[in-house]
This record gives structure tokens, sequence and C-alpha cells, in this order.
């Protein structure tokens, strides 16, 4: 059977109908139902079907860094060779150790490297980490202000004033 | 085995069928994926990185307000079965509960609040993913109790975190925020009017994703599909909310146009399909989980567009819940093979049908254990 996207491959997605497999349903070939956020990768495990249905998305491999390289993580020793071919790092300091080619794969894959959402503050923050944190919540303020979300910009000023008061003393 | 028991509905409040919008859209989940600094994670993290993560997580589990009354499942004290019903409750995730060759790693656990919709997966991939799932769609809710959540643990424990990368995770996918909002929508008036496909591609130019439920073949099983913001960096929580909201809303409101559609141009086939699929569940002696969830999709548009009135979203929900295959089992009290998989998981329908109201037209029926006429 030809994909009915492209009319050009052969289809091997196949969306069932609501009953009985008799009503119309839609074919793909796996180029285009991968294009479409399909997955391709043969049926799961027979027994828990529904399970890798609403397993995790992501993990999918990010591309491959333009030059190999074999840098170390001085924290756990995973190789920069060793996360390419794993795509997982393997401690919070390789993100220090292969910051470069990261902030690079970050942009491909987010197509942003900066984080714009929650700051962080560890329980026992120095000054430059309230001030950071601080930051963060204003920009937050300002957009739950923006969507007339003012409970939560309610809240947000409250957080505000008592990191600020912390601030000063 | 007694502390698995006593945790109250143990991830099951989202069945309830409750949120906006319950007949289309079964559940909303929000998930933060968090690290703690100074351990390796996921393979690279040994049993002392591991246990010291747990450590630290009981400690703290009885004091926060969101885990009051909390559960801490620890994955090796669990039997296989038993570790089975947390991953179909979508506790726990297949890489958690281990697998018959590889049994779950010392240190990996589950917290459950006894309070809240929210539970930790310890030692997954991450050190901590923090999850909240409601039913129906509400997104701002799930939100609001993992947020919380994530403010109360964050203070105790020191999370990984990054001035411009955010929070730090195993996989970069999940570096920034560390947020996956996932919502599981039922569309089978988009499937059948051939719509699905404009609609799949759309999401995929908004930058969102979706999953189906793939049974065997890799067909799309119960035109089930799970719609998640594909990105975490580079844009603000609220942000990646709203927009999966704005998104979702918009998929619903086509899917009920479709449904128009089909009651319009062919509503005797429309309503023969919901029908039939009804009468199998009511009366099949033996069911695939694959078959189960085709004739639910069926049966679940025929409530949702009032063909099939006496019938509640919130059966339809238990029924895909109680019919996988750990379930099944916890319920016979022993391991079933898989033809009596099937037996038990259709007389389970049958029963649940049976008791909560039959919706044939030619009247009532007292109980399914009287033989179907000409069974
Ligand atoms: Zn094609
Ligand atoms: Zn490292």
């Amino acid at each position: 059977m030809d994909c009915e996207n492209c009319g050009e491959a052969d289809a091997v997605i196949h969306l069932t109908q609501v009953v009985n497999n008799k009503m119309s349903s839609l074919h793909l070939c796996e180029q285009c139902a991968a294009a479409k956020g399909l997955e391709t990768e043969g049926p799961p495990a027979a027994s828990f079907p529904l399970q890798e249905f609403l397993a995790e998305m992501g993990g999918e491999s990010p591309a491959p860094a333009p030059a190999p390289v074999d840098e170390k993580c001085g924290f756990c020793g995973l190789t920069f060779q060793g996360f390419r071919k794993a795509g997982r790092l393997g401690c919070p300091h390789c993100y220090i150790s292969f910051e470069g080619h990261l902030r690079a794969l970050l942009g491909r894959i987010h197509n942003s490297t900066q984080h714009v959402g929650k700051v962080y503050l560890p329980p026992d923050p120095t000054a430059s980490q309230l001030e950071r944190r601080l930051e963060g919540l204003r920009g937050q303020l300002r957009r739950a202000v923006d969507a007339e979300d003012f409970e939560r910009a309610a809240g947000l000023r409250d957080e505000i004033r008592i990191l600020e008061a912390e601030g000063v003393t | 085995m007694s502390t698995f028991d006593a945790v109250p509905d143990l991830g099951l409040n989202w069945l309830d069928a409750s949120g906006d919008h319950a007949e289309i859209v079964l559940s909303t989940r929000v998930r933060l994926a968090r690290n703690l600094q100074g351990h390796a994670f996921g393979p690279r993290a040994r049993v002392n990185d591991r246990e010291a993560v747990l450590s630290r997580v009981r400690q703290h589990s009885d004091r926060l307000d969101s885990l009051e009354g909390a559960t801490v499942l620890h994955m090796p004290d669990l039997d296989a079965r038993r570790r089975t019903i947390l991953l179909e409750r979508r506790l726990a995730s297949r890489e958690l509960i281990g697998s018959a060759d590889a049994d779950p790693a010392n240190g990996t656990a589950v917290v459950v609040s006894g309070r809240h919709p929210l539970n930790v997966m310890v030692n997954e991939e991450d050190h901590l993913r923090l999850q909240s799932v409601v039913s129906g769609l509400r997104l701002r809710e799930a939100w609001s109790q993992v947020d919380r959540l994530d403010e109360e643990l964050g203070r105790e424990l020191p999370y990984a975190f990054h001035h411009e990368f955010g929070f730090l995770t195993s996989c970069p996918t999940n570096t920034g925020t560390g947020l996956r909002a996932s919502v599981l929508v039922h569309l089978p008036g988009l499937v059948l009017t051939k719509e699905i496909s404009k609609v799949l591609h759309a999401l995929g130019q908004v930058g969102l994703t979706f999953r189906g439920l793939y049974g065997e073949g890799s067909e799309v099983v119960g035109n089930f599909f799970q719609i998640s913001n594909q990105t975490t960096l580079g844009k603000s929580e609220e942000d990646l909310l709203d927009h999966l909201d704005q998104v979702v809303r918009k998929v619903i409101q086509h899917e009920r146009e479709a449904r128009q559609v089909l009651l319009r141009d062919a509503g005797s086939v429309t309503e023969d399909k919901i029908w039939r699929a009804y009468g199998l569940l009511r009366y099949a002696r033996s069911l695939s989980f694959e078959e189960l969830m085709n004739l639910l999709s069926g049966v679940r548009l025929g409530v949702s567009l009032k063909l099939l009135p006496e019938l509640r979203v919130y059966t339809l929900n238990k029924l895909m819940i109680f019919t996988q295959p750990a379930h099944l089992e916890e319920a016979a009290g022993r391991d079933l093979t898989p033809s009596e998989s099937d037996a038990h998981r259709a007389a389970f329908v049958r029963r649940i049908l049976g008791s909560e109201g039959d919706v044939s037209p030619d009247g009532p029926e007292s109980s399914d254990e009287r033989p179907a006429p000409g069974a």
C-alpha cells in the first residue's frame, strides 16, 4: 500500500479506526510518519501496551557533535565520546566539562541556550545567587502581570519582598 | 507488602473524569526532572550515589506539606507484579521497575503523596522526577501542584542548577526547565474523517510532539494520543504550559467539529459501530488488551455523543487501567497465561458494565452472570 501523504513509499504506519478495523484509516510511510512525529521503531512488548503509550517522550539521541573529542569529565569520568554514544550525561559537572559542545547541542535541540524559567536558590545561597533568583522572579512577575494572572503575580510579589528583605540583612 | 496496600488509591485519582473536557481529555500530567549536586546520575550513579539520594528524599518526605502522608515504595522490596502495577498506573517507568533479566537497582523508589496527586520517581534517569497527574485538561492545576512540591524539596535538597542552562538533567532534551507536560486525548472523530494527519502535522509545526498507543503492527490503538511539549529550554514554564493549553484546546475543537461531520454524513454507520463495540465489550468471552482499547474507543465516542447515555466516563477510564495484565493477575491472585488473561479481561469488563448500568434499549438486565441470549 502506498503512503497517503507522499504517495511514493510503502505505508508502514496505520492509524486504526474507531472499531472493528472497518472504517477509514490513515496509512503512512516511515519517513512521513516520522515527519509527523509518529515513532516507527517496532511495537512494544505486547504485555504492557498502555504503559508504552504513556511512556515519556524525549530521549531521542542528540545530533552528533561537530568533531570527535576525548575530553573527560573530572567528576564522573565520562568521556565526550561516551556521551555521544549514550546520549546521556554522567553528572551535573559534565555540563561544565563539555560546556562548549553542550551549548551548541542545546541550541540545536531547543533553539536556545538560555534558561528563562524558574531560577533556583540553593539551601544556602550566596549574595549573587540571591540576586539572580530575584531577577528571575521579577521576570516571572512581569509575565504574570502581562498575562493578567494577578493571583500568581501577588504570590510572586510576596516572594520577591521576602528575598529582598533577606538580601538586606 | 502492607505498605503497598496502604497507599490511598495509589495514583488513581485522575480516573474520576472530573476535569475539563474529560470525555476527550483523559488526563494531564506535568513532570519536572531534577538532580542533586555532587552525585552521578542515571547509569553512572553508583550504589552509594543512589542510596544517598534516596535517604535524603526519605528524610524529607514526611515533613513537606506536598508529600504529607507519603509512602515510599522501594523497588527492590516489591515483587515483580506489584512493580508492574505501579508501571500500569503511571507511577513508575519501565526503566525504574527493572525487568525479568535485570532486577530493579538498589535505591530506586517511588514516593506517593498521601494527600495530593503527586509522586516522585527516585533514581530513574534523573535523581528525581516530580510528577502530578490529574483528570481532564487542567495544566494549571497539575503545574501548581508540582511547582509547590519543587519549591519545598528544593529548599531542603541542593539541586544541580546552572545560571545559563537551568536545571541540569541526564538527557540534554530535558535541560532548562526540566518540564514535560503531556495531555492524553481521544481523537476518533479526527481519525475517522481523515483529518488527523493535518492535525499531527500542525502539532509538529508548532513545536509539540505526540505519541499514539501502539499495539501489534505499529498501529495506533484506540485513537488515543499523548501531546507534549518538545523543548524545555528558552521558554518559561508558564509559556510552555500556555502554549500547550492553547493548542490542545484547538485540537479539541477540531475533534468536536469532526464528530459533528461524522454524525451528519455517516450517522447510521457511526451509531452502528458504537453499538457493535458496546455489544462486543458487553458479551465477549475473550478480549486482548488491544481489542479492548479499540472497542473502548468506540464506546467512549458513543458516550460523548450521548448515544450511550447510561455509561459514565469514569467507568471507561477504570476499564482501561484495571484490564492491564498485572492488574488482572493481582485480582486473580496468581499468574495468568495470555489466553487466561484475555478471558479474565472479558469477564472483568462484563462485570463492570453489568453493575454500572445496562444501556440495552430492550430494558435493564440485573446481572451479567446470566448468559447472554444465544450465548
Ligand atoms: Zn510518505
Ligand atoms: Zn560528569
